[in-house]
This record gives C-alpha cells, sequence and structure tokens, in this order.
C-alpha cells in the first residue's frame, strides 16, 4: 500500500494537472501544504485505519436552502453531498486512513418514491464512473473500489457500473472505498449465512468465524469511527455486525456541511476513547 | 533531514497536545451545560418533563462498561429509576456477563424480593426475570455473535432434513423473517430495543446483538457512577419527540 508521503506527491501532481488558473493552482497548493502539516500534528496521536459513514441530510440540505423550488434538479441536494464525499475521501486517504466505507443506498431507501430512487441510482451510475475514471484522482491513488450490498437489486446499468468499477480497480494496491448499495446488515448476516450453510460439509457447525469469512467486508478491517451526520442517534442497519468496539459518532452538520474541520474533530475525538476501546477488544479477543 | 525531524517532532507534540486540551475545553463546556439542563429538570420548573409520553418507547437497552456493572447498588438504583418512570422492558447488556452472574444481588436488594423472579444462570443464554413490575432481560457478549452462529447451525439442521433434489441444487436461500424465528427457536429472540443508553467513557454498543439494533437509537450517558435521574428523564422525553423515517 503507498506511504502517506507517496499519496501526497501523487495529489500534488494531480492538482498542478488539473488546475487551470494561476491562482487557483496556487490556493490549491496552499491548502495541500496547510493540510499535510495538519495531519503531521494528528499523526503524534493513532490515525484510524478505518472510518465508516453515513451520509444523512442531504434532502433535508437542499429543503433548508430552498434548493428543491430553485433548481430544475431534484437531486441538488445528493449532488451537493457527492461533493462533500469526495473531498472527506480525499482528506481521510490524505490522514492515512486506509479504509472508507459509505452507506450510499439501503435497502430501505426502495420504499421511496419510484421517482427518487430512478434519481438516485441515475445518479449513482454517473458516480461510479466519475470515480473510476482513468484520469481521476482516486485512479491516481490506486484506489481499491469496493461495492458491498445485494447488487441484484440494483438497476441494470448501475450494477453494470458498479461492477466495471470494481473489476477495474481490482488490483489496486492503495487505500480502499467500500460503497454500501442495496445494503443493510441484517441483510448481509442473512447472505452470510447462506453462505456459510452452503460450504458445510458432513456433520460440521458453522462457527462465527466462518459468518465473518463470508460478509461482504470480509477481508476488511472492522470500523474504528462510524460518522453519522445531522446529528442522528440510530445506526439504521450499517455496519451492525462490524461495530462492536466502533466509535459511534453523530455531529450535528448535515452532510453536504461536512467538511475538513470535522473530519478533524471526529479523528481527535476517536484518540480521546483509542485506549479504553482498544483494551475492551483485545479483552475480548484474549476470551475467543 | 534528520535534524529537521528532531526539531518538528516536539512542535508537533506541542501542537498536538494543545488541539487536545481545546476539545477537552469543549467536553467540560458542554458537561456544564448538561450539568444545568438536569438541575433544571429535577428542581420540577418544567412542566414537559413530569409526564412523559412513553407509548413509543417499548423496550429500552442498557449498555454499562463491565467495570461499572460491578457497582451492583448503581444498577438497581438505575432498575428503580426506570421502573418508577415507567418502562415496562428493560434490556441490560454488558461485554462480560459481569450483571448476569449478580441477578441474584437484584432479587436480594429489591424492596419485596417475591417482586423479583429470577431464572437459573445459564453464562451463554440470556436471563430474563420481573422486576417491580418491569420486565429485564440480562444478556451479554455470548448472545451476540455466537447466537446468530448457534441460528444458522438450527436453520442449517432444518435444510438438510428437507432437502429434495430441486432445492440441492438451488443452495440454501434464507429470509430475515427465517433468521429471527431460527433465533427464537434457539432461546435468542429477544426484542429489538427503541433506545439503547450506554454508560461507559465512550459512546460504543460493545458487542450488543447485531441482529437487534437495526433502528435502535444510541445515546450515550457518562460514565455509570455519575448517572443522574434527571439525564435519564431527559433522554426519555427527547425520544419521545423522535421521529423516524425507516429509510424513506
Amino acid at each position: 500500500m503507498s506511504t502517506i508521503s507517496e499519496r501526497f506527491s501523487i495529489l500534488q501532481s494531480h492538482l498542478e494537472k488539473n488546475c487551470k488558473s494561476k491562482i487557483s493552482k496556487i490556493s490549491g497548493y496552499v491548502g495541500f501544504i496547510m493540510r499535510k502539516l495538519l495531519f503531521s500534528v494528528l499523526s503524534v496521536g493513532p490515525i484510524p485505519a478505518h472510518v465508516a459513514i453515513i451520509m444523512d441530510g442531504n434532502r433535508r440540505f437542499a429543503k433548508r436552502h430552498s434548493l428543491l423550488q430553485d433548481s430544475i434538479d431534484p437531486a441538488s441536494g445528493h449532488r451537493l453531498g457527492f461533493r462533500s464525499l469526495i473531498s472527506t475521501i480525499q482528506y481521510s486517504f490524505e490522514m492515512g486512513v486506509k479504509c472508507v466505507t459509505v452507506y450510499a443506498f439501503s435497502i430501505d431507501n426502495f420504499k421511496r418514491s419510484p421517482q427518487e430512487v430512478q434519481l438516485l441510482m441515475d445518479l449513482m451510475r454517473e458516480k461510479i464512473e466519475e470515480m473510476s475514471a482513468e484520469d481521476g484522482v482516486f485512479q491516481a491513488l490506486h484506489v481499491k473500489i469496493n461495492f458491498w450490498g445485494n447488487l441484484e437489486l440494483l438497476t441494470e446499468p448501475t450494477r453494470l457500473s458498479a461492477k466495471r468499477a470494481m473489476d477495474t480497480t481490482v488490483h489496486n494496491k492503495g487505500p480502499e472505498l467500500s460503497v454500501c448499495v442495496a445494503y443493510t446488515s441484517t441483510n448481509e448476516i442473512t447472505h452470510a449465512i447462506e453462505a456459510s450453510v452452503s460450504e458445510l460439509k458432513g456433520k460440521d457447525q458453522v462457527q462465527v468465524s466462518d459468518l465473518e469469512r463470508n460478509l461482504y467486508s470480509a477481508g476488511c478491517v472492522e470500523p474504528d469511527i462510524i460518522i453519522r451526520t445531522s446529528g442522528e442517534t440510530r445506526l439504521s442497519n450499517f455496519l451492525l455486525w462490524q461495530s462492536d468496539f466502533t466509535h459511534l459518532q453523530n455531529p450535528k452538520p448535515l452532510w453536504p456541511e461536512f467538511s475538513l474541520r470535522h473530519l478533524v474533530w471526529a479523528v481527535l475525538e476517536y484518540q480521546r476513547v483509542y485506549a479504553y476501546l482498544k483494551n475492551k477488544k483485545e479483552g475480548i479477543e484474549k476470551n475467543k | 533531514m534528520i535534524e529537521a525531524s528532531v526539531i518538528a517532532s516536539p512542535i508537533l507534540g506541542v501542537v498536538f497536545c494543545l488541539l487536545h486540551v481545546i476539545v477537552s475545553l469543549v467536553h467540560a463546556w458542554s458537561h456544564l451545560v448538561h450539568q444545568i439542563q438536569c438541575l433544571i429538570i429535577s428542581s420540577g420548573l418544567l412542566s414537559k418533563y413530569q409526564n412523559i409520553n412513553l407509548n413509543r418507547l417499548r423496550h429500552l437497552a442498557v449498555v454499562i462498561d463491565s467495570e461499572d456493572a460491578k457497582n451492583k447498588s448503581k444498577v438497581h438504583q438505575l432498575l428503580c429509576w426506570l421502573s418508577d418512570i415507567g418502562v415496562k422492558y428493560v434490556i441490560l447488556y454488558d461485554i462480560e456477563g459481569v450483571m448476569k452472574k449478580s441477578d441474584k444481588a437484584y432479587e436480594k436488594s429489591s424492596a419485596n424480593p417475591s417482586e423479583t423472579k429470577c431464572m437459573d444462570f445459564a453464562p451463554n443464554m440470556p436471563l430474563i426475570f420481573d422486576m417491580f413490575g418491569m420486565t429485564v432481560e440480562i444478556i451479554s457478549y455470548t448472545d451476540g455473535k455466537e447466537a446468530v452462529a448457534k441460528g444458522a447451525n438450527y436453520l442449517c439442521s432444518n435444510y438438510l432434513k428437507n432437502q429434495d433434489d430441486t432445492l440441492n441444487k438451488l443452495g440454501p436461500k434464507f429470509t430475515e423473517p427465517d433468521i429471527s424465528s431460527a433465533l427464537k427457536a434457539v432461546g435468542h429472540d429477544g426484542p429489538e430495543p427503541d433506545l439503547l443508553l450506554v454508560y461507559g467513557p465512550a459512546r460504543c454498543h460493545l458487542g450488543f446483538p447485531a441482529w437487534r439494533l437495526r433502528y435502535t437509537e444510541i445515546v450515550h450517558m457518562g460514565p455509570l457512577t455519575s448517572m443522574k435521574l434527571s439525564a435519564v428523564v431527559k433522554v426519555l422525553y427527547d425520544f419521545s419527540k423522535k421521529h423516524q423515517n425507516y429509510g424513506k
């Protein structure tokens, strides 16, 4: 996996290539250096290996800013949310986070109106193709993109885009971005039970390790932090199995308002409880 | 380069400590505001906290750090408060099963022991008893993932019994209601709590059974040693005003 310095160099050259005007190039570069300094300070303490995010608040943001009335694009809140997503992922990887998981679309979200579901499917397809583009920053950082969920429930164009993104990035050795679509934790556990039962031979019994091996998240470290924006306090069927020792955070800003300072704050909060959670985790692993 | 890093490391360390001092100050301020709110609530000045509508709160869970859970009198005090407020079903969870081993202490310390009916202690099974007219269920880490594995084995044995040629080719197909039924069959069919209070240093559910946490509101209460009735009342009031979309 690339080191943090290597990732910064890649981002630096990507910035130089893509910034059009001199002023935006300079301001981009200054921001880049400031972030490098800030993340060097944060790295004195533990940096989470895996950050998971429930991106809540796109529709409320659009309503609050009357975007739905003024714009012809009913997905305006989600588009702004996507911008927050890209910057949060970029900053996380700059900081040294190895995995970022985002809850993009729950199985429960299929209960929304067919028009909104279709809108979200089209938006997802568009953004998946943007993220996995050859000249995009994710390819530059060698990001491996995973899609966790019951992908058969997606519309065919979206499912094919997701598959193409996974195939294109499967050999990448950089940080991992896992996007949960058509996902719920209980569906994931059900799928893991099916797979574990189908593997059984003779009179073997299903063990917890078999179930964990058959989860969509198998091979990925458990999340250190789950951030749910907009101040909501529930997990809404997200990573319930994987979050035994995860620090759960619920900052008040809506997802499109989530920025670098909120991410930095999240890491500082995690560093305060790191020793306690590590101790609890090691206690359970010792007893296994 | 080596000299630069020798100079930079202490500076980074100082700035790091400063950042954490700022975080601590913010926490101290939030704690102060919270204490003032609790004081106002316990004074009875605000009538809205006197009669909380608990219709939406059918099941309440409490996750307690195992070290805190050893303080049996505090746990008992909390149960008394919850019963007085009108909570009907409480799920107590601690990761190491300290409270499961202590259940007899709750029976002995209740005002009227005959009101408390206890079942025999079994480390890998939930413990359920009545206390002050409230159902109390005590669970631990072994009631989570291991219970799901037990449920999977139950489903597997039924699947193998019912196999015919057609099913064999398709492989097992289970639904979420199948999993719920299997958990019930193996004795781990407790209800999903509407609200979960976490007593400990961090907001973390510490392995509470995943199958039961789908839409549970999770609130961090701080250490059990500094628990306050007014803090519990505030959380229950805030919960009564909550609205969930369930994905819509």
